[in-house]
């Protein structure tokens, strides 16, 4: 991996909290519920981090904060030096197209009324680009997808092809950062390889940073160079993938690490 | 990377031939009604009063399916009430979606104090006695064509409304209105782009739905004499005056009573089946 010149996704002490509705009394506020506890780091340019943790861990959270489709409660976040953390969407808008993300479930993703064209062509118009008809095609030969896969509707391709035009989405756009939030747990195995190795070659082919949210981290393993562990919505462990997983630090790592079925259970990580 | 996913189609089921077949049908019959009417629907002839269909004996060639105790040809009166019956479907019909559809697609998708203005104003709306509230509608601005629409549109607005809201709040929690905004789409233009194409069909079935219950309402309102003014004929009107000499001449009720009945049915057979059509998931 190339030397970090700058950092381009930063987070400060991030908090976030939501309402707990079900607990919420006839008269007053609801009490809230600590989603994020003042979460830190910086993502280098062009680095691709992994950020993993269990189910309720606030890893998905951590996403949709960075990329602002949910506000932080307390502390910053930094996208190439601009604080982001409470600009309203308005002022976000011109922002939109460097930092974009790629989402868990291509099926509620795509829209089901929109041609694959629109799904890729409408980001495009809406940030002002010329010649889109071109740069819808390049996108769809950049993901490995038929030309002629344009003009279907997201229920008429298969899993993998739909994640993949969610990637062309993002990848359209050039933005400078992607968040993939689960984008292959919903795959088969085969297509999970297919669309890793996919992610791997444009991120070194477009040098983008990207964060990656898996709760599987043989999957991380493969993909990226540093690892952040989150548990109940703190930071357990940052560190270099290889030296994560040859020397886990923290309890809950060794647990994550543990549970990755292994092709022979008497083999180790290291 | 070629297969056949994109080359299934799923035909036109009997269902919506029959149904659109039947009203096409009805929308000739009353646009040409002057004309292929064998009667003047208002002309009577006291002395050939209550005759029976033509099938049944003594009955008189010259009316098809009867008269009834005016001596009005019974046919010629259900085809000039087919053009009331369809001009108030397609009219009250189409402002009720416009409108209803509208308040719930704002109040579902931007939710807030929005949502809470039309939902209370939909829950105390409810609380109206329908039958009583467009009867007192129409008592107050007095009978006739507009009023009978405007009495439907302003009942029967909160049916589109709800559904179409709780429609586009299941909607506005799918990523792809995440995604939207991800890739810096705004508010309106989300709602109308992403979401209101999810919703049409919803709406194309509650307004089929909806022309049904127009006819319908048309009906009971001429049924209770509050609708349009008796020179002109209204099956409703038709099924009201033929209750009364059931004994006598049944024809009279049957016939736009089966006219009403087949009208009704057909178009929420006509939303069932557009609704398969329109979804690219089913089709």
């Amino acid at each position: 991996m190339a030397e970090p010149c700058a950092e381009l996704h930063v987070v400060e002490n991030l908090h976030l909290s939501l309402p707990d509705m079900t607990r919420k009394p006839i008269f007053g506020a609801a009490p809230r519920i600590e989603i994020l506890r003042g979460i830190s780091f910086a993502l280098a340019k062009g680095s691709v981090v992994g950020i993993v943790g269990g189910s309720g861990s606030g890893k998905s959270t951590l996403g949709r904060a960075m990329v602002r489709l949910l506000e932080p409660t307390g502390g910053r976040v930094l996208f190439d030096g601009i604080d982001i953390t409470h600009r309203g969407e308005a002022g976000l808008r011109p922002l939109r197209r460097r930092f974009q993300m790629i989402f868990q479930d291509p099926t509620s993703s795509l829209n089901p009324r929109h041609r694959v064209r629109t799904i890729i062509a409408e980001p495009l118009r809406l940030h002002g680009f010329a010649d889109i008809d071109a740069r819808v095609v390049r996108a769809l030969d950049q993901v490995g997808l038929a030309r002629e896969m344009a003009g279907r509707f997201p229920h008429e391709l298969s899993g993998g092809q739909r994640q993949r035009v969610g990637i062309a989405r993002a990848i359209a756009l050039e933005p400078d950062f992607i968040l993939a939030d689960e984008i292959v747990s919903g795959l088969d195995v085969s297509s999970q390889a297919q669309v890793l190795n996919l992610l791997e070659r444009l991120v070194r082919d477009l040098g983008l940073t990207l964060a990656f949210i898996s709760h599987d981290l043989s999957v991380i393993r493969r993909l990226c160079s540093r690892v952040i562990v989150l548990r109940q919505g703190a930071v357990v462990e940052d560190r270099p993938t290889a030296d994560l997983f040859a020397a886990p630090a923290a309890e809950y790592t060794r647990e994550l690490l543990a549970s990755i079925p292994l092709p022979d259970p008497d083999q180790t990580w290291g | 990377m070629a297969d056949g996913r994109g080359t299934i189609r799923r035909r036109a089921g009997l269902r919506l031939w029959l149904a659109g077949g039947w009203l096409a049908l009805l929308a000739l019959a009353a646009i040409l009604a002057p004309w292929i009417a064998p009667a003047d629907p208002l002309a009577q002839d006291l002395l050939g009063g209550r005759l029976p269909p033509i099938w049944v004996r003594g009955a008189d060639p010259q009316y098809l399916l009867g008269t009834d105790s005016l001596g009005r040809d019974v046919l010629s009166r259900i085809l000039w009430g087919a053009r009331i019956a369809l001009i108030v479907a397609a009219l009250a019909g189409t402002a009720t979606a416009l409108i209803g559809a509208t308040l719930g697609l704002l109040a579902g998708f931007l939710r807030g104090w929005v949502d809470l203005l039309i939902s209370r104003l939909i829950d105390i709306w409810m609380a109206f006695p329908p039958v009583l509230f467009s009867i007192l509608l129409i008592a107050v601005t007095g009978p006739g064509l507009g009023p009978i629409i405007l009495a439907i549109v302003v009942i029967d607005w909160t049916r589109f409304a709800r559904v179409v809201r709780a429609e586009a709040m299941a909607q506005g929690a799918m990523d792809y209105v995440a995604s939207a905004r991800v890739a810096g789409r705004g508010r309106i233009g989300t709602m109308l782009r992403e979401i209101l194409p999810n919703v049409v069909p919803t709406i194309v079935v509650l307004l089929t739905l909806e022309m049904g219950i127009s006819v319908i309402v048309e009906a009971i309102l001429s049924f209770v004499n509050l609708s349009i003014s008796t020179d002109q004929p209204t099956w409703g009107g038709m099924i009201a005056e033929g209750r009364t000499s059931i004994h006598q001449a049944w024809w009279v009720l049957v016939f736009p009573l089966i006219a009403l009945f087949l009208t009704v049915l057909s178009f929420s057979q006509l939303g069932e089946g557009l609704k398969d059509r329109f979804d690219p998931v089913l089709r």
